[in-house]
């Protein structure tokens, strides 16, 4: 397999090299190989692409250049709408869906000239952390196909991994895309909240998702991000402001930077290379000029706790709208209320069952104060304290999942060992502050791990001033080898 | 504090009909979710201010301006039942 | 009727007004309410997978508006929420309102009934969307029989201010009152249609008996279903009647929600099941905080218009009466802006309002015009003359017409029509004296005490002179040059 990255196919196109056809055949022809095994598509539209690309080829060729993206085969998280190309979010209650419109985030890539491939595999609603609780199946991790890629972003993670797209948008609401770029060896940014348009994103939380780009390098994410991000009038929580230069210090190194590793993601439940992995890149952070601090944040022991409160809440409201009167699934019954009760129990899979349950249950009479009020006080306690020590370091740093990939069907049986799965990275969802997840190396298994940073909102140019050097240390280059099987 | 849970009565909130089996299972994984999530009532401190946003976005508005609608028929496309230009479900129980 | 002695009813309204924006409270589509089913839909009023709201700043205004014109505080920061209830018509399962942090708080409106004022609290007025519609079809054409619910989506979306009242009301005149009033400064501010018939003002009564003198409120029934000022009334009496008539014989009132049934004129109790009216308010994650600034605050308010009840007070300072004041108040601006130049220019407030809103009046909606063709200072010309008898009633009214079709001045058209009112004793003496001459028997009549002749010999006079006498005078001088 050697699918470009998205700088060297930038380059390559310009050069002449290879056309957005031939690149687009290219791709396709890897998820033509590898689908059958990885599963990381729910939707591929290869006359689309090709069309897609064909106009790419054409307007270069009129001198008409899109940018970094113009040309670039990429892939969408299937939660995010598509005008014309059915849209599901992994639901049955969305079987055959097709929006009439698209997504602020697909208007920008197709306006980029970008090549969409198709829709990639997710948990059913962006609910889970391994891409098992979709109704339309499993995907697997590449670097080890009876594991799971993690999730819920966990076909958009397998396809960048595995080469069957240059990129990859996925939505983060819990670490939804930094997780899976952890178990899967590639690079995920869940940007500042705000900073990228959720017009077409369907809610999970709305307070929390943001959509963020899934990529080979710290580099390609940076294109992708400015392709999607910036100020959009029909998201009212669309930042206004002026965004940073996320390109600028990506060769500036980590000299004389503050960097806060953070005390309480580690020990119990963090896996012995997962840890060695971390401690070895900040010591190597130590090396090349970082100043490192041991910092702690109490309340982030309880982050987890509030984020399960929080998110179904919101979830509840969100996924209200399914009921099988205007769009969707029906199921028939003799009145609306049967028909919406029988058509939301037959529409939504277990886990996503469950969080409305729970969700309606922290909202509900006399349980609000003592579930969904104290986890806004947690919520408030996390801002609060990241807000004091990001006045004395300049980001933050721990591994981005305490475990490699597990295997498929290992914590299915329990949610709380799945909620487990996001410790490490929910915080960041809380807070609203940008992350990412860089790889840096592989467990004894040949499994891959993933180290995260963290930074201030809007504090995304020096993330990736940061990411780079994590990247450039960590001289990570492994692709998982897959035994590669046509349908 | 122990957690109860009147299933049933939440599941009719969220307009889920389920089986009393389903029921039982989701009221047990609750309980030990919500076990856990219980954890945040050991904080004592100030609740989020209502709304706050965390790049402090205030007051953002549209301008009462009027801009397409989508065409019916897209609509109705995907719709599960339409009659004369709306859409149709059974009689509502409650009123 | 059972009697009431021994209970007061304590009466809070809630009022729902659909604002008359171009555009939906929370999308671009517009708000029509003669289009096609479905046809002003789009992802967001749809709640399409995906779409998100954004707040629509003339709403916010309006809504500022009605806050003011209610003696209502504006909240510096207020916030949206989510309030959760499944239903058909309501596509996102949830109505984006507010909850604890309205944006308008506090508030009062001043109503009179029957001649006297109450002033009635205002709890507070918030922002909201509305629901679509549903048509309910079957056999018996009533929701209760229905086979099925048709649904329109033109209206979801559609910017909503409830405003609630204290519970303050005492009696269905006053709460008749309040609505009315309500509809009025509405109106008045131009924020809404303010149509009944139309539903652009829905209104929901909550009513509940104490025993007189006690300050414990008791069970409250909210009604819903009252489609006019009149069936708000009726309904409100109707509850009344049967909560006391419950009490009366030793039953209790359940708290809950009843329908009125505008054809059999009672209220009905509505089915509903128990416990499913847990709205899960929470903070809609959507939208960020409104702040209100005093800056924007004052903008909207040196906007407001003048309000009817201190337009009302207003009048009574220029020296109308209450009903005078009343029907002024309530006729179209262009009328009153006629009443007030023409006082401006001197016209007697009094006969200048009786104008307005007689003839005036009458006249526009004959010719189906909205501006009346007559300056202030005409009006009070034409005024004057009549006061002063050169018009009599009738002449007046004739100059009038001659104005309002641009004949000219008063005086003008009444000269050029030769209306104007032979005053002159002189000239009247004289005129007089020629009828007792051809009518001897009449004024022999006259002073054998046959009263009735004089009628006769005044008309004798006003054909001598083309009815262009003052009859008052003629009168006079008939009495006088006979019995003198």
């Amino acid at each position: 397999m050697s699918t470009p990255t998205i700088a060297e196919a930038g380059r390559m196109l310009r050069a002449g090299q290879i056309t957005a056809v031939e690149l687009t055949e290219q791709t396709l022809g890897v998820a033509h190989l590898t689908e059958s095994q990885i599963h990381a598509y729910l939707t591929i539209d290869r006359d689309k692409a090709l069309e897609a690309a064909g106009q790419a080829d054409a307007d270069l060729a009129d001198g008409i250049d899109r940018g970094p993206m113009h040309g670039v085969p990429v892939a969408l998280k299937d939660n995010m709408c598509t005008r014309g190309m059915e849209t599901t979010a992994s639901s049955q209650i969305l079987a055959g869906w097709v929006p009439p419109y698209d997504a602020t985030v697909v208007a920008r890539l197709r306006e980029a000239g970008a090549v969409i491939i198709g829709k990639t595999n997710l948990d059913e609603f962006a609910m889970g952390s391994s891409t098992e609780n979709s109704a339309y199946g499993t995907t697997y991790n590449p670097w080890d196909i009876s594991r799971i890629p993690g999730g819920s972003s966990g076909g958009s993670a397998a396809a960048v991994s595995v080469g069957s797209a240059l990129g990859a948008l996925g939505s983060d609401t819990g670490g939804s895309i930094r997780q899976p770029a952890s178990l899967t060896g590639i690079v995920g940014l869940k940007p500042t909240y705000g900073s990228v348009s959720r017009y077409g994103l369907i809610a999970f939380a709305s307070s929390l998702d943001q959509i963020g780009p899934l990529t080979r390098t710290v580099e390609d994410n940076a294109l992708m991000l400015e392709s999607i991000w910036g100020h959009d009038p029909m998201d009212a929580t669309s930042y206004p402001g002026v965004y940073p230069e996320v390109r600028a210090d990506l060769d500036k190194g980590v000299e004389g930077l503050r960097v806060g590793v953070v005390k309480e993601f580690a020990g119990e439940g963090y896996e012995p290379d997962v840890e060695s992995a971390v401690t070895g890149m900040v010591d190597r952070l130590r090396q090349a000029g970082a100043e490192i601090v041991e910092v702690s944040l109490p309340s982030f022991k309880l982050a987890l706790s509030a984020y399960y409160l929080i998110a179904p809440a919101e979830a509840s409201a969100n996924l209200a709208r399914f009921d099988g009167i205007r769009y969707g699934l029906r199921v028939p019954g003799d009145t609306t209320e049967a028909l919406m009760a029988r058509t939301r129990a037959e529409g939504f899979g277990p886990e996503v069952t469950r969080r409305i349950l729970l969700g309606t249950y922290a909202l509900s009479a006399g349980y609000y104060d003592a579930f969904y009020g104290q986890a806004q006080k947690v919520r408030a306690a996390i801002v609060a304290e990241l807000a004091a020590v990001y006045r004395d370091v300049d980001v933050l740093v721990s591994p981005t999942s305490p475990t490699v990939a597990f295997e498929a069907g290992a914590r299915t049986a329990d949610p709380l060992a799945m909620y487990l799965s996001d410790i490490c990275t929910i915080p960041a969802d809380l807070s609203g502050d940008p992350a990412i997840s860089v790889p840096i190396g592989l467990d004894r298994q040949g499994l891959p791990i993933g180290f995260q940073v963290m930074a201030p909102s809007l504090g995304e140019r020096m993330l990736f001033q940061v990411a780079a050097e994590v990247e450039r240390l960590a001289g990570f280059k492994a692709r998982p080898e897959i035994e590669v099987v046509a349908r | 504090m122990p957690v109860d849970i009147d299933i049933a009565h939440v599941a009719r909130l969220a307009r889920l009909d389920l089986t009393d089996e389903e029921l039982e299972m989701y009221r047990d994984q609750l309980g030990l979710i919500l076990d856990h999530a219980a954890r945040v009532q050991e904080l004592e401190g100030d609740p989020l201010v209502e709304g706050a946003h965390n790049l402090g976005l205030e007051s953002v508005y549209r301008d009462d301006v009027v801009r397409p609608s989508l065409d019916r028929d897209e609509v109705f496309a995907v719709a599960p039942e339409v009659r004369d230009g709306y859409f149709v479900t059974p009689p509502a129980l409650e009123t | 009727m059972t009697g009431r002695d021994g209970w007061e009813p304590v009466i809070g309204i809630e009022v729902h007004v659909e604002l008359n924006t171009e555009s939906k409270m929370f999308c671009g589509c517009a708000v029509d309410f003669g289009a096609a089913s479905n046809t002003l839909t789009c992802p967001v009023c749809l709640a399409l997978p995906g779409a998100l709201p954004v707040p629509n700043r003339k709403a916010i205004e309006h809504i500022m508006a009605i806050g003011l014109a209610l003696n209502c505080e504006v909240s510096p920061r207020s916030v949206f929420h989510r309030k959760n209830y499944f239903y058909a018509d309501l596509p996102k399962n949830y109505q984006i309102s507010q909850f604890d942090v309205p944006v308008c708080t506090g508030g009062h409106l001043e109503v009179e009934v029957e001649g006297e004022v109450r002033t009635i609290g205002i709890e507070r007025a918030h922002m909201e969307e509305d629901t679509g519609k549903s048509s309910h079809v079957g056999e018996g054409g009533r929701i209760h029989d229905a086979s099925a619910t048709l649904l329109d989506f033109n209206r979801s979306g559609v910017p909503l201010v409830e405003i609630v009242s204290k519970p303050d009301i005492r009696s269905a005149a006053e709460a008749r009152a309040y609505a009315q009033e309500l509809r009025a400064v509405v109106a008045e501010l131009g924020v809404s249609d303010a149509r009944l018939e139309e539903g652009s003002l829905r209104f929901d009564a909550n009513v509940s008996v104490r025993p007189s003198g006690t300050e414990a409120l008791g069970t409250k029934v909210e009604i819903k279903n009252m489609n006019s000022f009149r069936s708000l009334e009726r309904a409100i009496e109707f509850e009344i009647d049967r909560q006391i008539g419950v009490l009366d014989s030793g039953g209790g009132i359940t708290q809950e929600t009843r329908h009125w049934d505008e054809e059999s004129g009672v209220t009905r109790s509505m089915r509903t099941k128990e416990g499913s009216s847990d709205y899960r308010y929470f903070t809609e994650p959507d939208l960020v905080p409104m702040v209100f600034d005093s800056d924007w605050v004052d903008k909207v308010r040196s906007g407001l218009p003048e309000l009817p009840a201190s337009r009302r007070a207003r009048y009574g300072t220029l020296g109308l009466d209450t009903a005078q004041s009343g029907v002024l108040s309530a006729m179209v601006p262009s009328l009153r802006q006629l009443f007030d130049e023409s006082v401006a220019a001197g016209g007697p407030s009094g006969p200048v309002a009786n104008w307005v809103t007689g003839e005036i009046a009458g006249y526009l909606k004959r010719t189906g015009s909205e501006t009346p063709q007559v300056t202030g200072s005409q009006l009070a010309e034409l005024v004057a003359m009549a006061e002063q008898g050169d018009l009599s009633s009738s002449a007046a009214k004739e100059v009038l017409e001659g104005v309002l079709s641009g004949e000219g001045d008063p005086r003008q058209v009444a000269e050029a029509r030769d209306l104007i009112q032979v005053s002159d004793k002189g000239v009247l003496a004289e005129a007089v004296a020629r009828v007792l001459d051809a009518n001897p028997e009449a004024v022999e009549g006259f002073r054998n005490g046959e009263g009735k002749v004089l009628g006769y010999l005044v008309g004798q006079v006003m054909r001598e002179t083309k009815g262009r006498a003052d009859p008052r005078l003629v009168n006079e001088i008939l009495r006088e040059t006979i019995t003198g």
